[in-house]
This record gives structure tokens, sequence and C-alpha cells, in this order.
């Protein structure tokens, strides 16, 4: 590697396998999670639900709660007090355009589920069995809630999601060509709508302290959003709200946002002046972002060798009433494959649902399954492999970005080395070829793409004369292992052991961070706190050239190397200083500095960047009684350097395996006349449990990038890309039925 | 969740005294059903009456066969030697139900009158004559993909979510119960109901009636058994069809054949004429696809759950096949047989 990550480019910890040193505290309970966090005299609000998906609330009679001995308030929208007026104040930073949701705002119904009243008592028991007297009288209108049959109302949204990029300008003429092809597949491909459901329901408990200001512990992927939120919301200075989460019992895109939750607990402490705790119910985990369904058609035009000559991908998503929530869902057809004539459209159309939400590769894993099975169907339609369909229009450029090259893309890696892992060679592509004894046994293949992508982001790093270092900013580990790979890159960049770095994260008094979202986190974070670390070690540099008889007289910054806590010159180790000597006859107790890691503008304007990724997987299918087991998956990753394989690794399995739930399992079913998510709890609405997964590899191929000076991509969306239709294809091998609608259910491969 | 009254029963007799003098008064064993409903709100005792230490805990013989406390956990069932070894296909069913936490607390009185896994059932938002009798039935017309193809009404089709009934219902197995009224006996087929107009009485059991032991009959299926549990997922979920299987064999022919289905009705599914038909009947699939046939013939899907009618003419086929090879279903290799 040339790429430096410290002075010498030495790698110590960075690059080995490292165990999550938040593990400890988190499997013997002292890691703490926003809804354990407590106070003197901490109240406890739970949420009534409404029962309607449409209409207004006539009438809240809460006489009955609030007789109830403990219950201290019944807050609803005849008496909220007030908060901020345009909505502008509630759009958080990753809010679609539109007018974001106000809990108890007014009396109209938006969604089933919706918050209607918020019951606060002295104890969680109290108020809980107080929020059933709630007694709400609605007047109910019929909501709508079908997607296919709203696609009439289909509408390009006028503003445009910050950070989305909008599908591209078509180019050539992808309808004329399509229908003059050879070979054509023009298939419907459908998705269900899925809850993140991460293990820990959201939760939020504010604290008043004493002197009147907040601390709040909220379930977010990134305290900088709720401390804007709030402040925004209740008219509060930044410095009034310090917002905390050390730790996230999973967040998968669900934690992006404020949720109501967090709203409600500030509103009911400014209201009565106490801290106050909101946690939501298993159940009410399905009363706010999903990751929402699609309607999509993919026609794909190729030669009869298979080169694609036209490619068209259309999407109809759902959106709330209130808000436009826009991903990418069609650009990846573009950016996958080579292809002269394209058209991209993405259209939206309003339910009576709450806002979708980002979840696990918002939109890849729903665009990609779509393309990844047709590719698959191309394949079969063209008689040949389907790697070698994907290779025959394989791409160096992003055509949906001027054509620009990108800045690095080892996906032919990962077919290789995925394929030689697989035992794909002895593949027999005939559908239905493959037994093992009753059960029919199927392979297949696709391709993962996910956007590599930085942000502004900004870390400190402090170094005392005791020759502790800690780093930090207010991002969250989502479980990913932020913790780790950031003490990883700090001890090699100063030549600590980790043991001697603490790094702290999610809380609003730390150097300013980004949400931990979009597989960002790694190269942002990880590059601030490189240069803060590095900015920390020239000071000291100075300092230990200004030492009576200095070992680094007359040396540059450039011939020092920084290990095994002392500053060395790189070719010639016996001059060397420790930096706890440095400090001390400095006089120096602590030394600091704060780094900023920001998208590099001059490489961005000449390359695009993704991760890629080949996923292989194997079904064996019992055909007559519907059943499929899952047996095999490799997922080959190109992203960039990886700086633990331990986490990266546990990184993609947790990818997989929801890929696996997509694929297979996760639905949530709609009442379309109560318009209300009916499996509403984890019993029935079904997540992969350890019977379902068995062998899973992952491979990481060598990849150099030079986007950040880290070299790193990001991994937490690229395990779950893709592996549904690698799945779908598996299928399809098995059985020679093709299913285009996940999930693939036992009624599917019966029926 | 309500407030309530707790009270612990230290006999029976107690514990049926308790009940006598509470409205809405519920019986509480390992409670992995009840706390659920009670924090659903779907469940509102005014008292629980604790009956863990009732001396109901026990297996022990009897009359040839097998008396199971009612306090007996589904795990002391499913792993005691004599039910394997005699009543393996019990074994096997509770073994493929919930998860080893829930086996270790859940009771066998409770497992016979735990409640319908039906979506709306569990919805205080939404109507159900289960529920709230009178109410409606929103799951007719809308989500039913795991709803009743059997024995349904117009006023319910939800189904019994156990695995251990199904193979109790196969096994012809006695329910004892002591009530106000003193001790009776009821047979397996007619401790749980149909739906009917009466969707919210689930058994045959009268107020203040407690289950004291579940009987097994003398007899022998421990060679041709199986149960075949299909799913949404290979673990942890209830069945969408499954089918206990229990064949006495005479050379190639059934001499007797038990047959009972989970997932499919209100009740655990049995059809006496499809058993009779089997008998005499040569071992095969043709005989087993006949069986099949004439239990399907009188299902009633709905239009989410149309798929189980063949699933579970298909499942029948593959069970009574599994029974009648002596291969019973793994439970812990998902690869079915």
């Amino acid at each position: 590697m040339t790429q430096t990550f410290s002075s010498t480019g030495r790698d110590s910890f960075v690059g080995t396998p490292r165990s999550r040193i938040d593990g400890p505290a988190k499997v013997t309970g002292l890691a703490k999670y926003a809804g354990e966090f407590s106070a003197p005299d901490l109240l406890h609000g739970y949420v009534v639900s409404g029962i309607v998906a449409k209409g207004r609330i006539r009438s809240i009679d809460t006489s009955a709660a609030e007789a109830v001995p403990g219950v201290v308030k019944v807050l609803t929208h005849e008496n909220r007090p007030r908060t901020a007026w345009l909505n502008y104040n509630y759009q958080d930073q990753v809010a679609p355009p539109g007018a974001p949701f106000r809990a108890l705002y007014d009396d109209k119904i938006l969604y089933s589920g919706q918050p209607v009243a918020l019951v606060v008592a002295e104890d969680f028991d109290t108020a809980r069995h107080a929020a059933t007297l709630v007694k709400v009288d609605y007047e109910a209108e019929a909501p709508s809630v079908d997607l296919t049959k709203v696609g009439d109302f289909a509408y390009d949204p006028p503003m445009k999601r910050n950070g989305i990029k909008p599908p591209p300008k078509p180019w050539g003429d992808a309808d004329a060509v399509f229908d003059t092809a050879a070979v054509k597949v023009r298939e419907q491909y459908t998705l269900a709508t899925e809850h993140h459901n991460p293990m820990e329901p959201h939760a939020s408990t504010v604290i008043v302290e004493e002197d009147g200001t907040y601390t709040v512990y909220d379930k977010i992927q990134g305290v900088s959003n709720s401390q804007g939120y709030l402040a925004n919301v209740f008219g509060l200075k930044k410095d009034e709200v310090r917002v905390l989460n050390p730790y996230l019992g999973g967040g998968f895109g669900s934690g992006l946002r404020p949720q109501y939750q967090l709203f409600l607990a500030m509103l009911a402490a400014r209201d009565l002046g106490r801290s106050v705790r909101v946690a939501l119910t298993r159940d009410q985990m399905w009363t706010f972002s999903f990751r929402p369904e699609a309607i999509q058609t993919i026609s794909l035009g190729a030669d009869r060798d298979g080169t694609l000559q036209a490619l068209r991908h259309d999407a109809l998503a759902p959106t709330s009433q209130f808000e436009d929530y826009q991903e990418v869902v069609v650009n990846w057809s573009g950016i996958l494959y080579k292809c002269d004539n394209v058209a991209l459209t993405y259209k939206l159309a309003k339910l009576d649902t709450f806002t979708p939400a980002d979840m696990r590769a918002p939109g890849a894993v729903t665009g990609v399954f779509a393309i990844e099975t047709a590719m698959d169907e191309l394949a079969y339609a063209t008689g040949q492999d389907p790697i070698q369909l994907r290779l025959k229009n394989y791409t160096q450029r992003d055509q949906t970005q001027e054509d620009k090259p990108f800045g690095s893309k080892e996906l032919r890696a990962c077919f290789e080395q995925g394929a030689e892992r697989f035992g794909w060679a002895k593949r027999d592509p005939e559908p239905r070829s493959m037994r093992e004894g009753r059960e029919l046994v199927g392979w297949g293949v696709a391709t993962g793409i996910w956007e590599s992508m930085m942000m502004q982001t900004s870390a400190h790093a402090i170094l005392t004369a005791d020759g502790r270092l800690e780093v930090g900013n207010s991002t969250g580990d989502i479980g990913t292992g932020t913790y780790t790979i950031l003490t990883q890159i700090a001890a090699d960049t100063l030549g600590l052991p980790m043991e001697a770095v603490t790094t702290k994260l999610g809380d609003t008094r730390l150097p300013e961070a980004p949400i931990a979202g979009g597989s960002w986190t790694a190269a942002s974070s990880g590059t601030a706190v490189m240069k803060a670390c590095r900015d920390v070690g020239e000071q000291v540099f100075r300092l230990a050239r200004q030492m009576d008889d200095s070992p680094l007289a007359n040396v540059d910054f450039e011939r020092v190397a920084f290990a095994d806590g002392h500053i060395v010159v790189a070719d010639d180790a016996t001059r060397r200083v420790a930096l706890v000597d440095v400090m001390r006859a400095a006089g120096v107790e602590r030394l600091e500095a704060t780094g900023q890691a920001a998208p590099d503008k001059d490489f961005n304007s000449q390359y695009e960047a993704y991760t890629h990724s080949a996923i292989f997987a194997e079904v064996k299918i019992d055909e007559e009684l519907g059943q499929v087991r899952l047996t095999r998956i490799v997922s080959a990753i190109a992203a960039g350097k990886i700086l633990n394989p331990k986490t990266a690794r546990s990184q993609i399995l947790g990818g997989v395996v929801m890929g696996i739930g997509a694929a297979l399992e996760e639905e949530s079913l709609m009442d379309t006349t109560l318009g209300r998510f009916m499996n509403h709890n984890l019993g029935e609405y079904h997540v992969p449990v350890n019977a379902d997964i068995h062998d899973i590899q992952v491979i990481f191929v060598d990849e150099e990038d030079r986007a950040n000076p880290l070299g790193v991509k990001g991994l937490g969306e690229i395990g779950t890309v893709g592996t549904a239709a690698a799945i779908a294809n598996a299928v399809f091998h098995a059985t020679g039925k093709r299913i285009r609608h996940l999930p693939i259910t036992v009624d599917k491969i019966i029926g | 969740m309500n407030r309530f009254d707790y009270v612990r029963a230290g006999t029976v007799a107690e514990a049926v005294q308790a009940f006598a003098g509470a409205d809405s008064a519920r019986f509480i064993a390992g409670g992995t059903n009840l706390i659920d409903l009670m924090k659903y709100d779907v469940e509102r005792p005014g008292r629980l009456i604790d009956i863990t230490r009732l001396p109901l805990g026990e297996i022990a013989e009897h009359d040839g066969g097998l008396r199971i406390g009612a306090l007996a956990t589904n795990a002391t069932v499913a792993y005691d030697d004599r039910v394997r070894a005699r009543y393996p296909l019990l074994a096997d069913a509770i073994l493929a139900g919930a998860s080893a936490q829930l086996r270790n607390a859940a009771s066998t009185g409770g497992n016979l009158l735990q409640r319908t896994r039906c979506y709306y059932f569990y919805d205080t938002a939404t109507p159900c004559n289960k529920r709230q009798p009178g109410s409606g039935c929103p799951a007719i017309g809308g989500v039913n993909r795991i709803h009743a193809i059997f024995g349904t009404s117009e006023h319910c089709i939800a189904t019994h979510p156990s695995d251990m009934c199904v193979a109790l219902a196969a096994l012809e197995a006695t329910v004892q119960v002591s009530g106000p009224e003193g001790e009776r006996s009821i047979p397996f087929a007619e401790f749980h109901r149909l739906p009917g107009d009466a969707p919210e009485k689930d058994t045959n059991l009268r107020p203040g009636e407690i289950i004291v032991s579940v009987d097994l009959p003398d007899q022998d299926f421990s060679r041709h058994y199986t149960y075949l549990k299909l799913r949404d997922r290979l673990s942890y979920a209830f069945a969408l069809v499954s089918v206990a299987a229990a064949l006495e064999l005479d050379g190639d022919a059934v001499k007797t054949a038990r047959l009972a289905l989970g997932g499919v009705a209100h009740k655990p599914w049995r059809n006496t004429e499809a058993e009779a038909l089997l008998q005499g009947k040569p071992a095969t699939r043709e005989s087993f696809q006949a069986a099949a046939d004439l239990i399907v013939a009188e299902a009633k899907p709905q239009q989410g759950n149309a798929f189980k009618v063949e699933l579970a003419r298909r499942a029948i086929v593959r069970g009574l096949e599994q029974a009648a090879a002596g291969t019973p279903q793994s439970v812990t290799d998902k690869r079915i047989q």
C-alpha cells in the first residue's frame, strides 16, 4: 500500500482482525441504551397509537386515564404545548422534501398507528395501563394503501431529496432499440414492505438538569440530528440540549431520523418540567419507518450473444401523503452495465401510510434485485453463463454520471474469487438438473453495488502526559465496529497500543459528525480521526525537536514514524524518544487537535466511487412441499482497504442475513381495508433464525482506492445488496420456476 | 395491561375455589401466552390464580398408558424417556414448536389453552369476534395467509396454534379436568371447539374448570409415526400446515391409521373417514393420496390461504409416507425426509 494512514504507512492494527472493544460492555450488560438511562423522579410516557388510517379525531376522553393514581398527565393534540410553526423546523438532516410528521399536532389522522396521546405516569406499568383507558372517537375515511391501485396517480417528485441522485436523463433510444432487439426480457418485479426491527426498540430519555438544560439519550444513528431537531422544534439553543447515544441496539436506517418518541419525550419534559422517558413497544415499531415496496419493470434488449443494446428500468414506489421520500432505485441498472440505449424512471405515489425510510442499502436492495434477476433471465434467454453475461456487459465507466471512470472497481476479481470459492465451474446450468436426495439444488449469482461516500466530519484527538490518547466525535457506533476501527486508526497513527486509546462517540459535546448511515462512517470519521492524530503527532514532534540533545535534531516530520509509544527516525531506529518523555520535558499536560474530513472534490470531479460484490447462493428445495433451505452463500466484496477483517466480516454476515430475510421471509402484511400492517410482531413478521442460516463465506478482494487517505470505501450496506437476486436466481436454477416477487415463500414455490 | 389481583393456590380445590369468587379470573402456569395477551390488552383478567405450586407436574404410568400432569413443562414431556420410547410422536411435535426457553416454561395444560395467533385477535385496534363477540371478522377478506381452511364459520377463521395438541389428537388422549362440579374426562377430539357462532370459546372447558392431566392410552405408534411441520421459516414459526401421522402396519397393509392436521383449523383437524379409508389398504403413495384427497375435499380456503389446500394434501401424503417407512421427520435436521 502506498496510501498512508500513519506517518510511515506501517500497519500495526489497521488491517488486522480485532475483536470489538465495546463487546465486553455489551455482553455483560454494562452498555446502556437510550431507554435504560434514568434520572430521579423520572416519568414514563406510554404512547396511545391510533387505530384508523385516515380521517380525524372527533374527540378524546382522557378522564378515566387521568383518574388512575400515578398518572401525571395525558397529552393530546388538544392540550399539547406549542412547538415551532414552520415545517422547516421539523426537517432533520435526512428529511425528504415535505411536511414532516408532527405527533399530537392536530385532529387529522394520517396513518394507522399514528400516536394520538401520550400518557405520562410515575411508572411504566401505570402509564401502560392508563393508556388502555384513553377513549378516542374517530371519524374514519377509507384509506388508500394499495400501491397496485395508484399507478395512475404516479408522479415525478418535484423536489428532489438532498443527497439522492434522481434518475439520469435517458441516453440513446431504449424503446426503439428494445423493439427490434434479437433477444428481449421484459418482466415486472416486486418486493414486500419491510420494517427495520432492530433488537432495541426506539426509546428516548429526556433528563431535565438543574440548570434547566436537557440531557437526552435517544435511539438515533447520529446525535447531532436529534440535537438539531430538538433545538429547532422546541426553540432551544443547541447548548441547552445535549444528546447522547453511546450504543445502539441496531438501527438499519430506522434511527437516521429523530422519531416521534423523541418529540413526545421532550414535549412532556417541557410541559411538566420533569425528566421523561418514552419507549416504544415492539408493535409500535410498525408505526413509523419502513422499506417501501416497489413495482418495477425491467426491459432488456440484447444481441444473441447477450450484448446489451437497450435497457429500461421503471420503478413505482410509495410515499406518504406528507413527504416525498426518495431513494436511488433505478440508477443502479445504468451504473452496472454498459449500454448505449438506456431509460431509467422512478415515480412516486402517495399512500395513507407513514413516510418510508432508508433501510440498509435503501433503493439498492430494491433496484438491484430487479436488474440482477432480469440479467439472470437474459443469461438463460441467450444460453450463456450468468457470470459471462455480466462480464460481457462490464463497464469501467459510470454512464449515469457523464461516463466518468470508477475510482476503482474490482468486481471482476469478486466474480473470479467468489466463483472459485463457491465451485461455480461445477454448475450444470440446466434448471432442475442438480439434485440431492429429494431436494432440488440450485446455484445462483448476482452482483451487488453501493455508493462509496464521504461526509464532512470532524474528530478530535487528545494526548495526555500519561501517554493516553482520546479520540472521538459525535457519530454513532450502530453496532458496526466504529469504536474499534477508530481505536485502531488512532493507535497506529500515534504508534500507541490500542489499550492506550479511548474512543468516545455519540455525544453532541464531541466534535460534530454526521449520522452513521450510507456506509460513510469508516471513511469519514476514520479520516478525521487520523488527521486529528497526525496533527497531535506533529505537535509532539515539534516539542521533541525542541528538547535538549533531541534525538530528532535536524529531522523532518516526513522522516519520522510513530511506534511503540515513541517517535522514531524512520531510517535510524536508534534515534527515538518516548511521547511521554517529550511531554514531560516540555511541561505539557495535554496536546489536542481537531481533524476535518471532507469529500475530495478533485477526486470526485474525475471519478465515481462504488463498492461492488459478487454473491453466490445455493438453495436446496423440497419442491413438493415448497420448503427452501438456503445452504450456502459466498459474498465476495470489493470495498477498498479493509480496516478490520473481523468486524468487516461481521458487517457482511449481518448484511447477507438481512438479504436472506428480504429474499425468503420478511414481509409486512397490509390490510388494505383497514390500512394497517397486521403482522406487527416478531412472531408473525419473520426474520431469519439460526435454522435458516448455514454457511456464509466472505471474501474481501484487494482493491486500491484513492477517494480518501485511508483507501476505505465502507461496508455497512453492500452485504445486503444483490443477495436476494442471487437467491431468487438459485431458486430458478433449482426449480425452473422464476419468482419475481419477494419474499419467496412456500406458496410461491408450490403455486 | 390492566391491574389485577394475584392469588396463589396450594391445591386444586383451592384453585377452583379462588376462581369462583372472581370475575374474569385466569389460571396462570407458565404464562407464556397469557402474559403476552395481557400486555396486548387482549386478556384483562381481574384475578390471576397462580397454579404453579399445585402437585400436577408428574408423568406417571396410568392404565397401561401415561398420565401427564397438567403442570409438566413441555420440555419435561418432550425429553421424558417413557414419552420418547412409547409416544415419540408427542415428543417430536412438542420439539417442533416454540423455542427451548418457551418449552422450559410452558405447561402441558397451558399448551392446550393457548390462543390463536390470528393477527386481528392480537390487535385491539381491529374488530374480532373471538376477542369481542359480535364485532366482526376482518380476517375474512383481509390478511388471512395463516388462517383456517377447515371448519371455519362466517364469524371466525382462526387456527389453533399448538403443535403438541396435533399429536395429542392423533394419539386420542383424554383430558382430565376438575371444577366446581367435580372431575370429568374429556376425549381430546371434544376438548377444542370449532368457532361456529361462538368463536370466543376455544374449548369446552366450563368456567372454573382446571386441567389436571392429559392421559395417553395404551397403544403402539412408536414405530410408524411422524410430525411434519411446514412453516415460513425453518424454526420458531407457527405451522402453515402440520401433519401428525401414526400407523400400525400389518405387513405392507395399514392396520390402524391416525392423522391429525395443525395450522388449518380452529382445533387439531382429524378426519376419521380418511383414517377408516386407509384401514386395510396397502401402505402406498396411492392409498395416501386417496386419503389426502378425501380430507382436502372439505377445505374452504380464503383468498390469501388457498395454497394451504394443496400444501395440506401434499403434506398428508408425505407424512404418511414418512410414517409408513419408519423414517419420522427429524426435529433438528430441517431437510424433509
